[in-house]
């Protein structure tokens, strides 16, 4: 049985090529696979398209590579925090295709699960419908989307095994998890790398056919976006 | 700014009595996301982000913050007992699934037949719709919790609207510091007015005409 497991993100991205589409785990900075993304930029493919749900920021995230002019387009739901991203976009430097949230979730969950599409009330009588097909199903009125698929899907999970199967840690699930099943060649990188057995089968929340490579990353900075907090009961005001 | 704050206050106040205890609700970011600072005693509502958990807590204390565990306006936030976490497009089954009892929203403009336009200008930088669009057209109730007039004291409850929309005929309540509208298939009903504004002045501040409820009931304003 050949192994999944590759020495780190050099190797697992050994074939990717300019003009690739890729999808990329996260929700703004929250769950994004820091070591892929900055193998890409120091690698400097260029012309990519990139599914995911946020622009991340001018460091972090998908926003470095849109910042060092690698991204061609974006599919995505909020370009949010990201200036390079706001900038470009603006300018028409960077093509940007909007997609509801829940839209791209379930056109990425069709392509993964071979579904050719489906219908769904979100966006029908807004920009979002224009030029799809609408359809009145038990009176409601539905709009046409197709699935997603990529060449590569990035997907950052908190333990995985050398089968690939994946375990997700609290909000940092988000696209990752629909995301691993929609792509050519799906990579994970995992906090730490375990042998087969470690994890509760009970437990997997992505088994491991979906998974083609995997590494444990050097490190994981995690920023925060938006640090809040509460004061503690008692202390002094 | 204090003035502003105290309207924030007073949506946020009339927004969380429209809930019911055992809701369960998802809160935009912004005026919204107060809300749950002003529910009755009686009121326990489980809140759910589109980024994939339901059950969350108030922010977390100093020095606790997790980084895997985040709401979707990206801020660090805390567990409750009996909270779970999903993947985004389990999150989305929920929202579209019709299985939220609520979500309240801001918006830029309502119209007197639900409409509700709240993700772009156009020409102006857009940041995109999000998971609104998902909200509005899924939700069993959606609640708009915005100011009554833009800045310039124009109204922002219109006959049409004039920006790209949300959703259409999606919206069932519209909150403001003023008053509480239910949209209903004639038009709007107005349920509740602050005892601060004149029936004159809140019809000069809203577009389209209204009925007023046989119910009608004050609330303070601040």
């Amino acid at each position: 049985m050949p192994g999944k497991v590759v020495a780190g993100p050099e190797e697992a991205l050994s074939d990717l090529r300019d003009g690739a589409v890729i999808m990329v785990g996260g929700f703004g900075l929250c769950g994004t696979p820091e070591n892929l993304l900055a193998a890409v930029k120091a690698k400097g493919t260029k012309n990519l398209t990139l599914v995911s749900n946020n622009g991340g920021t001018d460091e972090h995230g998908n926003g470095q590579l849109i910042k060092n002019g690698q991204v061609k387009k974006m599919i995505m739901s909020y370009g949010g925090e990201c200036k390079a991203f706001e900038e470009m976009a603006l300018a028409g430097t960077l093509q940007v295709e909007w997609n509801p949230q829940g839209t791209l979730a379930e056109r990425i969950r069709a392509g993964g699960a071979g579904i050719g599409g489906f219908f769904t009330p979100t966006g029908y009588g807004t920009l979002v419908a224009e030029g799809k097909e609408t359809r009145v199903i038990d009176g409601r009125n539905y709009v046409f989307e197709n699935p997603l698929r990529a060449d590569f899907a990035f997907i950052k999970a908190w333990r995985g095994d050398r089968a690939g199967n994946l375990v997700f840690r609290k909000t940092s699930r988000n696209f990752n998890q629909v995301m691993a099943t929609a792509a050519q060649v799906v990579v994970a990188e995992v906090e730490k790398l375990v042998e087969p057995g470690e994890l509760d089968p009970d437990s997997v929340h992505t088994p491991g056919i979906f998974v083609d490579r995997i590494f444990q990353g050097a490190q994981y900075a995690k920023p925060i976006e938006k640090r809040t907090v509460r004061p503690r009961a008692g202390a002094a005001a | 700014m204090a003035k502003d704050m105290d309207k924030r206050t007073a949506i946020a106040r009339q927004a969380a009595l429209e809930l019911k205890d055992g809701d369960y609700v998802n809160l935009g970011i912004g005026v919204p996301t107060l809300v749950s600072n002003y529910l009755p005693p009686d009121v326990i509502i489980t809140l759910h982000t589109e980024n994939g958990m339901l059950g969350y807590g108030p922010y977390p204390f100093e020095g606790e913050e997790d980084p895997d565990l985040i709401n979707a306006g990206k801020e660090t936030i805390t567990e409750l007992p009996g909270c779970c976490y999903f993947g985004s497009h389990d999150s989305f089954a929920i929202v579209r699934g019709g299985h939220l009892d609520a979500t309240i929203l801001g918006a830029m403009e309502v119209s007197e037949t639900g409409d509700i336009a709240n993700w772009m200008i156009p020409g102006k930088k857009v940041k995109g719709m999000g998971g609104a669009m998902d909200m509005v057209a899924g939700a069993k109730k959606v609640i708009v919790a915005m100011e009554h007039a833009t800045k310039d004291g124009k109204p922002k409850i219109l006959k049409k609207c004039s920006l790209p929309l949300t959703g259409k005929g999606v919206v069932s309540v519209i909150v403001t510091e003023l008053a509480v509208f239910d949209v209903a298939s004639g038009g709007l009903v107005l349920r509740k007015k602050a005892e601060s504004v004149s029936m004159d002045d809140l019809k000069r501040l809203t577009e389209p005409a209204f009925a007023v409820s046989e119910r009608l009931a004050a609330f303070a304003a601040a």
